[in-house]
C-alpha cells in the first residue's frame, strides 16, 4: 500500500493508504478531521472544501495518495473556539449560517477568494463562491458575511494556518 | 461511495509513464488533475484496473508564446490558464471559455489537457480547440504525434488517443489582429455543466463578417464544429441596429444563425429536449456572433 507523508493543519502525518482513499476520507476517518463534512460526493457542492497547498480544493476530489507531500488546511487548522478566524466570526455575526453543514466549505473558499481579491465586490463574492452551494440561507448573509469578514482582515495578510 | 479498487503508479518522468501506459494497454487511465476522472470513478462509470497520475511529470505544465502559436502544456491548470498574460493577450477565446469552467476550487486542480482528453461534449474547451483549429500534441512509446483538432473528438468521452499515449500539450494558433472572439454559454444555476454552449471567432471587414468559425458545446454525442452557419453567415452584417431583429423587422444575423444546429444530434437529458437545445444552438450563436464582432 502506499505510504503517504501529509501536513494537515500545521501537523505531520504519515499513513498507509489505499490508493482509492480520497482526501476527504483520510481527513475525517483517519485523522479525526470531522470539521470537513462530504456533502455531494461528487465536485458540485463544495461543502469538503480544504486549502491544499495553499489554495482552494474540493477534497472528495482529490485521491489522498494525490495528496503526497502536501500542505493540507481545514477549517479546523483556521482557529479556535475561543480565538475564530475573522471569516469566521464573520460568519456568526452575520447569520450567514442556518444548518451549517455548507459552512466550512463556504468559509475556505471566501478566504481563498480573498487572496486574490481583498476587496471583493458582492459579484466577485458570488462568482468566487459559485462552486459552494447553500440551501438553506439565500446567500445573502453569505454575501454580506464575506464582505464583513474582508473588512476585517484587511490590512493584516490573508491567514491560513 | 468510493471508488472500486485500482493499482495506482505515479510515473517520475515521460519515458516512464509512456512506458507504463504501454505496458498496462486499455486497462489504465491517466490522472491528472482529476476533476472529472475521480467523479467518475466515484459513481462507478469508470473502473479502471490502474491509474497513472502525471502529478509529478515534470515538463508538461506551463504556457509558451511560440510565434504563430500559443502551446499549452496538458498539466496546466485551468487557474494557470486565466492568469497568463500570453493566453489572455494572443488566445483570449481560451480564456473566455476557461472563466466559465466549473468553479475556483475545480479550476485550481482540473487541468487544460485532462479536460480536453475527457472529450466530454458538455465541457466548455472542445468547442474552443475546434473553432480554433487547435493542433493537439501526444507522446507514446513509438515516438509523437499530431492529430488536429477536427479528429480529436472521435465519440461521447473518446479522443483519438490510443492506449499508452500521453497528451503533450496543445498548438493553439494565434488569429491575428481583426479577429474577435466570444464564448457563450447557457446553464443551470446551480452547476457549471453547460446545457448548450457556443465558442465563436470571427472576422468583421467592411462591416461584415469575413470569416465566422463556430464550435458547439453539448450538441452531440461528440463536440461540433458548426459548418452550416460559419457559410451562412459569410457576408452578413453583425452589427443591424435598431431593434435586433425582434418584431417582425429582418435581420440577416438572425436569419444566418438559424443554420447554428444543422445536422447537429443534440442529447436529450432532464436539462433540455432536443429541439430546445436546437433552438438554444441558434439563439446562442446569434449572442455570440454579435459579442465576438462588437
Amino acid at each position: 500500500m502506499p505510504r503517504i507523508t501529509v501536513t494537515v493543519d500545521g501537523v505531520r502525518y504519515e499513513e498507509e493508504v489505499e490508493p482509492r482513499l480520497l482526501l476527504v476520507h483520510l481527513l475525517r476517518d483517519r485523522l479525526g478531521k470531522t470539521g470537513t463534512p462530504v456533502g455531494c460526493d461528487t465536485g458540485n457542492c463544495g461543502a469538503c472544501t480544504v486549502m491544499l497547498d495553499g489554495r482552494s480544493a474540493k477534497s472528495c476530489s482529490v485521491l489522498a495518495v494525490q495528496a503526497d507531500e502536501c500542505d493540507v488546511v481545514t477549517i479546523e487548522g483556521l482557529g479556535r473556539a475561543a480565538e475564530l478566524h475573522p471569516m469566521q466570526k464573520a460568519f456568526h455575526t452575520e447569520h450567514a449560517l442556518q444548518c451549517g453543514y455548507c459552512t466550512p466549505g463556504m468559509i475556505m473558499a471566501a478566504i481563498d477568494l480573498l487572496r486574490d481579491d481583498p476587496d471583493p465586490s458582492d459579484e466577485a463574492i458570488r462568482a468566487g463562491l459559485e462552486g459552494n452551494l447553500c440551501r438553506c440561507t439565500g446567500y445573502c448573509n453569505i454575501v454580506r458575511a464575506v464582505r464583513r469578514g474582508a473588512r476585517e482582515m484587511s490590512g493584516e495578510e490573508v491567514r491560513t494556518s | 461511495m468510493i471508488p472500486a479498487a485500482f493499482d495506482y503508479i505515479r510515473p517520475a518522468s515521460l519515458d516512464e509513464a509512456c512506458r507504463v501506459l504501454g505496458d498496462a494497454g486499455d486497462e489504465a487511465k491517466i490522472l491528472a488533475g482529476g476533476q472529472s476522472l475521480l467523479p467518475l470513478l466515484r459513481l462507478r462509470l469508470a473502473y479502471p484496473a490502474a491509474l497513472v497520475d502525471l502529478g509529478r511529470v515534470p515538463g508538461l505544465r506551463g504556457v509558451e508564446d511560440r510565434g504563430d502559436h500559443v502551446f499549452i502544456g496538458a498539466l496546466t491548470t485551468h487557474d494557470e490558464v486565466l492568469r497568463s498574460a500570453v493566453v489572455r493577450e494572443h488566445v483570449p477565446l481560451v480564456a473566455l471559455a476557461t472563466a466559465t469552467v466549473a468553479d475556483p476550487a475545480v479550476r485550481h486542480r482540473g487541468t487544460f489537457g485532462g479536460s480536453l482528453a475527457h472529450a466530454d461534449p458538455a465541457g466548455d474547451l472542445p468547442a474552443v480547440a475546434l473553432a480554433l483549429d487547435c493542433v493537439f500534441v501526444a507522446r507514446s512509446g513509438e515516438g509523437e504525434r499530431e492529430i488536429p483538432a477536427a479528429e480529436f473528438f472521435v465519440d461521447y468521452l473518446e479522443p483519438a488517443l490510443h492506449p499508452g499515449e500521453v497528451l503533450l500539450g496543445v498548438r493553439v494558433p494565434k488569429l491575428g489582429a481583426g479577429w474577435g472572439f466570444h464564448y457563450e454559454k447557457f446553464h443551470r444555476t446551480a452547476q457549471a455543466w453547460a446545457v448548450v454552449g457556443v465558442a465563436a471567432a470571427v472576422r468583421v471587414e467592411g462591416g461584415s463578417l469575413e470569416e465566422a468559425r463556430i464550435g458547439l458545446t453539448n450538441m452531440g454525442p461528440a463536440p461540433v464544429r458548426a459548418r452550416a452557419v460559419e457559410t451562412a453567415l459569410r457576408g452578413v452584417a453583425p452589427a443591424p441596429g435598431g431593434n435586433g431583429g425582434a418584431g417582425g423587422s429582418r435581420d440577416p444575423l438572425r436569419d444566418a444563425c438559424g443554420e447554428a444546429a444543422e445536422g447537429t444530434a443534440p442529447p436529450a437529458d432532464l436539462h433540455a429536449g432536443q429541439d430546445y437545445r436546437r433552438h438554444l444552438a441558434r439563439v446562442l450563436t446569434y449572442r455570440a456572433v454579435r459579442a465576438a464582432s462588437a
